[in-house]
């Protein structure tokens, strides 16, 4: 495909065995993807898991220092920048401050020697709604608005690939929310490869239909983001993408449906097609908003896990849920969020309380429990809390 | 050095230098009761500025003067030496005057080039010898210009060069490179490499990239470097002294004539130049503002 | 800071192999320049220094030796210029000091809500740079010459004696210093200023301190790094300046410094070897002094 015409559809991109170090540590270990055509792709993970390595190396602003990357099945790996059919939205978006609008838009277009570029870039402009601002300079335009021109500018050449890297970190709330949006239908409108690369976990899911979560050079899961959230295989993806109450135990049975775990002397039933080790020490989870709080002993079934009585040890109301932090002796906190259907709190601080999911919610991790526990660099606050004040109670008993 | 610096900021009024955008989070001075302070400083700073600028006004209002040869006592007020400047010793003021232009601007265009060269790799490529590169660009700005001078004619010395205005131009490129890579290289620090990835990106090759969106974004800085390297040029009088040989140039004919009186057309010159630069930097300055101004209400 | 600017620390990103040639395409040319026209003859300065004079030569000519007797002779000969030089380029530095800070401060703090002013006395500042330096000097000179308003003046009202002069003193020389360079010492101070953080002297003040130890406290400690660039740009060029203690300018015969032996020798006596030891000397005395006030003050990394 050469650069000098516009692909006609997205393609393919596919990472064989990527490898990049830079001097002094190593980004990217052994890295295989495949993106299928037409699909927006999310590489979701903290920052310096080699998520934006990934993306530079496939926009090629750096090289591997092993493997390939192929798209619509052409090797580009030894391809310039300039070569490639690839588009990036920049973080800080980038654009040229001595060009207007318009200019900054035809750019690629005139490099490319492609006819009639400035009706083109206008075209490019009226998607985005913002022709109106071509004449302007780009620091005349607020974030918003550059962010929709950046991202005029990349798909006004059609590339086979459109990669966004973190486009929308610079904007506030409400305005991600519109703008991500706007993209997904562009995304769907114009039918490219977009792949984009983030930290937060809300815009990957909203987003993408296919999520891969990133930690420490490799990708650790990837699929749809409500698959995913429903079934983590690991403690980080367990934490990263949302939040989940984890127990770790021996196993004590298994039978074709379920695996038995005691976690401190309380039983844990798993569905065994839902747990990635049936033996041994294994962690379990749960994710918080699928445990039901009760304040008189829940009758026990085969089908619902029930932990207490704990102690309630911490209530914050958030208008739609209440988040509870419950102190189960032998298992330790277990997160809570109950709707607030009712008027008034389920339970208070200090209340007796016992917990309970249904077994089918579970989930077991394949980490292996010393490298498990809760995801220490978790972006939610909540999490630290969670953890810190864990720690507090668990220092607490030992006096 | 900084002070050369700033002063190439203001002089070009092309650096955005931080006085507009930044201002926010370092907070105003907050308003309390009048106190001493409060007009303490300003009426120092009027005072600051008239004890900065009397030789100023006075090398201008001697301008007018209705002098004979030398211009030490006031005479009356004439327009005469303004309209006639190159009449007085056969036109030796004019002359020394497009001497310092010519050496000026040749010196100035030499030391652009190279010294936004070098700041262009001292900032974008790693290479082994960076520390004494550095020193070696540091020093001449750290070596009292009496040294220069007499070292370069030293040079010209050894190796038999005759001195004439080549040796000045050479002379003043020397001490100008280091002023220019300083000036320059702040520009290219600045400079977001995500433009030009992005130009890479959007379909440019390197040397599209760097004639398209790098020199148009260094542009400011290589002026202003400019600029400075031509005031140097053009007032320095210790260096020009030790590598002139007969050659005269504006400083230097005004310390030769120093002790047997300046002519007022010298004056007339010093003070044209010096509204030529007050229009041109000021004007600058305001229309910057003018532009902050404007970007203001559009964002 | 442009003695800053040349910090070599900062995080380069890994280069390619291909690229160290267009480094070296950029850096050769100037690099080499500055090789050859101040490298070479810092060199050739020191070799001139140890010349000896021809035997049967003329005035004028002199060959290679190791005659570092010369540096004795000079050292004997010009002691009092060497200290004057030193001196009167300490009490410049430390008068311009005195008068910049005050002047940056207006500019640089409390200017801060009004940018067009703030720029507008900026370009005042630099404005001096205008005109030619010999010409400002000597418009000094005839404005505190013996016949002059400002001297007359003083002088009817008792607050000079009836014979004294001011002109040809080391007090005019040191005044023309002072004033010659103030702008080299009020923009790096600004510098820093503009860039100070006045709500640091809100908390100084709301933790009990008064304006006086604020400012004692926090202002001169966070503006140290202006006020080290700027007393090094002024101290340098006038330890080395001989147009100010010039007897046509601001000086007379008790005034002289090194750099009006330097240019006598050089030009006028034709020494050489004198002038290029005198050269030597100032150079490395400056060297000296500067890395130790660079060290004492703690501000090495602007180095």
């Amino acid at each position: 495909m050469s650069v000098r015409e516009f692909a006609e559809r997205g393609a393919d991109l596919e990472l064989v065995g990527i490898q990049k170090r830079f001097p002094g540590f190593t980004a990217i270990e052994d890295l295989d993807l495949v993106i299928p055509a037409g699909s927006f792709f999310a590489l979701l993970g903290p920052s310096g898991c080699g998520k934006t390595t990934t993306l530079r190396l496939v926009a090629g602003l750096e090289e591997p220092t092993r493997g390939r990357i192929l798209i619509g099945g052409k090797d580009v790996t030894d391809t310039k920048s300039h070569e490639r059919p690839v588009n990036t939205v920049f973080q800080s978006y980038a654009l040229f401050p001595h060009m207007t609008i318009i200019e900054n838009v035809a750019f690629g277009l005139k490099r490319r020697r492609i006819a009639d570029p400035v009706g083109k870039a206008h075209e490019a402009l009226r998607l985005v709604e913002l022709d109106h601002l071509a004449q302007r300079k780009p620091q005349q335009l607020s974030g918003g608005q550059q962010q929709r021109v950046a991202l005029a500018r990349a798909i006004v050449n059609r590339p086979a690939l459109l990669l966004l890297d973190e486009p929308l970190g610079a904007l506030d709330l409400k305005l991600r929310r519109q703008m991500q949006l706007e993209l997904k239908g562009i995304q769907e409108e114009v039918g490219l490869t977009f792949l984009h690369v983030t930290h937060d976990q809300e815009e990957a899911m909203t987003m993408a239909d296919t999520v891969a979560v990133m930690n420490k050079g490799a990708i650790e899961q990837m699929g749809a983001p409500a698959e995913l959230y429903d079934l983590p295989r690991t403690a980080f993806v367990a934490n990263f993408l949302g939040q989940s109450n984890l127990f770790t135990g021996e196993v004590v049975g298994t039978t074709g449906a379920a695996v038995t775990i005691d976690a401190g002397g309380t039983r844990i039933v798993v569905p065994t097609a839902r747990a990635q080790r049936h033996q041994g020490e294994v962690t379990v989870g749960v994710r918080p908003e699928k445990v039901a709080l009760h304040a008189e002993a829940p009758t026990a079934t085969a089908d619902r896990n029930v932990l207490g009585p704990g102690r309630v040890i911490d209530a914050s109301f958030s208008g739609v849920s209440t988040q509870y932090i419950v102190d189960v002796p032998g298992v330790g906190a277990v997160l809570v969020f109950a709707q607030n259907i009712g008027v008034g709190p389920v339970a208070g601080v200090g209340a007796e309380v016992w917990v309970s999911w249904e077994v089918e919610h579970g989930f077991g991790l394949e980490d292996d429990p010393g490298e498990s526990g809760r995801f220490p660099a978790d972006d939610s606050t909540t999490a630290i809390a969670v953890q810190r004040r864990e720690a507090l109670v668990s220092e607490l008993e030992e006096h | 050095m900084s002070g050369e610096v700033q002063a190439a900021a203001v002089l070009g009024g092309f650096t955005e230098s931080e006085t507009q955008e930044d201002r926010g989070p370092r907070g105003f001075p907050r308003r309390r009761r009048i106190g001493l302070g409060d007009w303490l400083l300003p009426v120092y700073t009027v005072l600051a500025f008239v004890f900065l600028l009397i030789p100023i006004a006075y090398t201008f209002v001697f301008s007018f003067n209705d002098s004979l040869k030398s211009n030490i006592s006031w005479r009356g007020f004439t327009l005469d030496k303004w309209l006639n400047v190159c009449n007085v010793e056969g036109g030796a003021v004019c002359q020394a005057f497009t001497n310092s232009i010519i050496i000026g601007l040749v010196a100035t265009l030499i030391a652009t080039v190279l010294g936004t060269m070098i700041a262009i790799a001292l900032v974008r490529y790693r290479f082994r010898a960076r520390s004494a590169i550095s020193l070696l660009l540091f020093l001449p700005m750290a070596t009292p210009e009496v040294v220069l001078g007499a070292g370069l004619a030293a040079q010209f010395l050894a190796v038999g060069v005759p001195k004439d205005m080549t040796t000045i131009i050479l002379a003043h490129t020397m001490f100008c490179i280091s002023f220019v890579v300083v000036t320059v290289k702040a520009r290219v620090a600045s400079l977001d490499p995500a433009l030009e990835e992005a130009g890479r990106d959007l379909y440019g090759s390197p040397s599209q990239v760097f004639w398209r969106v790098t020199f148009p974004l260094l542009t400011p800085g290589i002026l202003a470097a400019a600029l400075l390297s031509f005031a140097l040029s053009f007032d320095d009088f210790i260096i020009t002294n030790f590598n002139s040989g007969s050659v005269s140039t504006f400083p230097k004919y005004i310390y030769i004539s120093a002790s047997r009186g300046i002519p007022a057309e010298a004056n007339v010159i010093a003070s044209a130049v010096f509204l030529f630069a007050l229009v041109l930097v000021i004007g600058a300055q305001v229309s910057r503002a003018a532009r902050a101004k404007r970007l203001a209400k559009l964002g | 800071m442009a003695f800053a600017a040349f910090a070599t620390t900062e995080a380069q990103p890994q280069a390619p192999k291909r690229k160290s040639r267009i480094a070296l395409f950029l850096l050769l040319p100037g690099i080499l320049y500055l090789v050859l026209f101040f490298l070479t003859p810092l060199i050739s300065l020191i070799l001139t220094s140890l010349q000896a004079p021809a035997e049967f030569g003329d005035i004028g000519q002199y060959s290679y030796a190791f005659n570092w007797q010369n540096y004795v002779t000079v050292v004997q000969q010009y002691l009092p210029h060497i200290l004057r030089s030193f001196g009167y380029a300490l009490a410049a530095t430390v008068f311009a000091l005195l008068f910049s800070y005050p002047l940056a401060y207006f500019i640089g703090v409390k200017a801060r809500r009004w940018p067009l002013l703030q720029s507008l006395m900026l370009v005042l500042v630099i404005a001096p740079f205008f005109i030619s330096f010999l010409l400002r000097t000597l418009a000094w000179k005839q404005l505190l010459s013996d016949e002059s308003f400002i001297i007359t003046s003083l002088k009817a009202l008792s607050l000079m004696a009836p014979d004294a002069h001011f002109t040809g003193t080391p007090f005019a020389v040191i005044f023309g210093l002072t004033y010659n360079f103030i702008p080299f010492m009020t923009l790096p101070l600004y510098t820093t200023l503009e860039r100070l953080d006045t709500r640091y002297l809100e908390a100084g003040s709301d933790l009990y301190a008064n304006p006086f130890t604020v400012f004692r406290k926090i202002t001169i400690p966070l503006s140290m790094p202006g006020i080290v660039a700027g007393t090094l740009l002024t101290f340098i060029p006038a330890a080395g300046d001989y147009v100010n203690a010039s007897r046509d300018f601001l000086g007379g015969p008790d005034t002289q410094m090194m750099g009006n032996v330097i240019e006598a020798n050089f030009l006028v006596l034709l020494n050489y070897p004198a002038a290029a030891a005198l050269s030597i000397i100032l150079m490395a005395a400056i060297l000296v002094l500067v890395s130790i006030y660079v060290k004492r003050s703690g501000t090495e990394d602007l180095l």
